[in-house]
């Protein structure tokens, strides 16, 4: 067999479990989200379909999809349409480097346990998070209505703010790692995870990546009270779903990313690589959830203030001091 | 032709025609739509050319950050588009003109260029290289650059501080 083609059915086939594996995730993270909640509230959560509930999360994707999809009449049906699948996609495609396992040897060949190990892999993150907010903005505005208008407009305004925060409280990371490639950040890790050196970073990417995922204690573009359901008030049916299934795609990719860059990536002993990336994974995910169901929602000055004169200032401190003992 | 050659000429087009399309529509929106394809495209085209740092830093900055606030300040000010008018004439005399000066430039390019025929190999340009040789060879384009960005900063900054106290 060619080395190409062998190249390419590894290719697929690994594109397809990784698939799998994150869309199978998302839909139980929806359910342990429902269930760790309610317990967090004194409630029972789902029950009623399946032992636990465990059934809930396939009778909600058939209900969605099998639910009527509603264009409204005044929306702009073109980017209507399309902005759920960019929040979908993008969230989907970030998954692409992150490395479950160092390599596997198959017939005698080498097979990376990464999609792709990109020398810019932290960067096309950002790159991809940054278009994930069009599909939040355009969502909003081609509803035509108020409600998803505003959701839209502060679903940006806080994304493109805390994305900066998210950036530079990686910068000490990438120094120590001296690389953007995040297999070579996990192979930088090999002796100490970076959390242990870097916990002010840890922090700064764990408040920012729960603002960029729009999770309470800053959901406020989907403020419930105030706003309906934000930028997807006007969605029915599986485009809702991809709505949905992008944040919680998103939730796992941040999860994995807190994993990779500062608790070790796949690395830890007796149990085989990819679960322990899963474990770090749904800690990372049971941390937000927990997070969700302890704090009040933000107002909209008080998380502009945190963002950008609280975290911002506190990187960019985290990067010198982190370069100079680099130095010394 | 390689499959190389291939990729170029689909995302050569698809370049132009979303390009084409951000400058002709009428809904400003729709425009910066287009106009994110076309950035997205080029990054595609810098990735292709070996130069993927290029290519994220396009994606990030262009499609990502600058175009983000186009949209927020048009989903802001919500300009109703007035549908008949086409552009004045003031207005294609210098479209023409600059038009017909790239035309040229082209033409001169394709035919007296050496090199022209030659197939570029493929390369992968790391980030240290290319940071190595921004740093090295152009340190103070990137250093008055960036006093000209804080200096905007700044001034953006008096600005509005000014309207709120009156």
């Amino acid at each position: 067999m060619p080395d190409w083609i062998f190249g390419f059915i590894i290719l697929i086939v690994k594109l397809g479990v990784v698939l799998l594996a994150l869309l199978l995730l998302a839909a139980y993270l929806v359910w342990v989200e429902r269930k760790f909640l309610a317990r967090l509230q004194i409630r029972y959560g789902p029950n009623r379909a399946g032992k636990f509930g465990l059934l809930q999360p396939i009778a909600d994707t058939i209900k969605m999809l099998i639910k009527e999809d509603i264009v409204p009449a005044a929306a702009d049906r073109f980017i209507f349409l399309l902005a759920p699948a960019v929040v979908a996609t993008t969230a989907l495609m970030m998954f692409a480097v992150v490395p479950f396992g160092s390599h596997l040897t198959l017939w005698g060949r080498q097979v990376p346990l990464v999609i792709t190990d990109l020398n810019v892999g932290l960067l096309y993150i950002f790159a991809l998070s940054s278009l994930g907010v069009y599909g939040v903005a355009m969502g909003g505005w081609a509803s035509n209505s108020k409600y998803s208008l505003l959701g839209g407009i502060r679903g940006a305004a806080q994304m493109i703010s805390y994305e900066l925060a998210l950036g530079l409280s990686l910068v000490p990371i990438i120094m120590l790692a001296d690389s953007f490639s995040i297999v070579d950040i996990v192979n930088a890790q090999a002796n100490y995870p970076f959390i242990i050196v870097q916990p002010f970073a840890f922090v700064i990417f764990m408040i920012s990546a729960m603002a960029e995922s729009k999770r309470i204690p800053f959901d406020m573009p989907e403020a419930e009270n105030e706003l309906g359901a934000g930028y997807h008030t006007e969605y029915s049916g599986i485009r809702f779903g991809l709505f949905f299934l992008g944040e919680y795609v998103h939730l796992q990719v941040l999860g994995a990313l807190v994993a990779v860059l500062f608790l070790g990536g796949w690395r830890g002993p007796i149990l085989p690589p990819p679960v322990w990336l899963l474990i770090k994974m749904i800690l990372v995910a049971l941390i937000m959830i927990w997070v969700r169901g302890t704090l009040p929602r933000l107002r909209y000055d008080q998380l502009m203030a945190l963002g950008w004169k609280v975290l911002i200032p506190l990187s960019l401190i985290n990067i010198m001091v982190t370069g100079a003992i680099l130095l010394i | 032709m390689t499959i190389y050659a291939i990729i170029f000429y689909i995302l050569a087009a698809t370049i132009v025609l979303t390009t084409g399309l951000a400058i002709t529509r009428r809904n400003l929106v729709h425009a910066v739509v287009y106009l994110v394809f076309s950035f997205f495209g080029t990054a595609m085209m810098f990735y292709l050319f070996g130069a993927p740092l290029l290519a994220v830093l396009e994606v990030i900055i262009y499609a990502g950050a600058i175009m983000i606030l186009f949209l927020f300040i048009i989903m802001m000010v919500k300009a109703v588009p007035d549908e008949e008018k086409l552009f004045p004439m003031r207005q294609w005399v210098p479209v023409a003109l600059m038009g017909l000066v790239y035309l040229v430039i082209g033409a001169v390019i394709i035919s007296a260029a050496p090199g022209s025929q030659v197939t570029l190999t493929i390369a992968l340009a790391r980030p240290e290289a290319f940071s190595e040789y921004l740093f090295q060879r152009h340190w103070l384009a990137i250093e008055i650059i960036s006093l000209l960005l804080l200096v905007a900063l700044v001034g953006a900054l008096y600005l509005g501080r000014k309207k709120d106290t009156s």
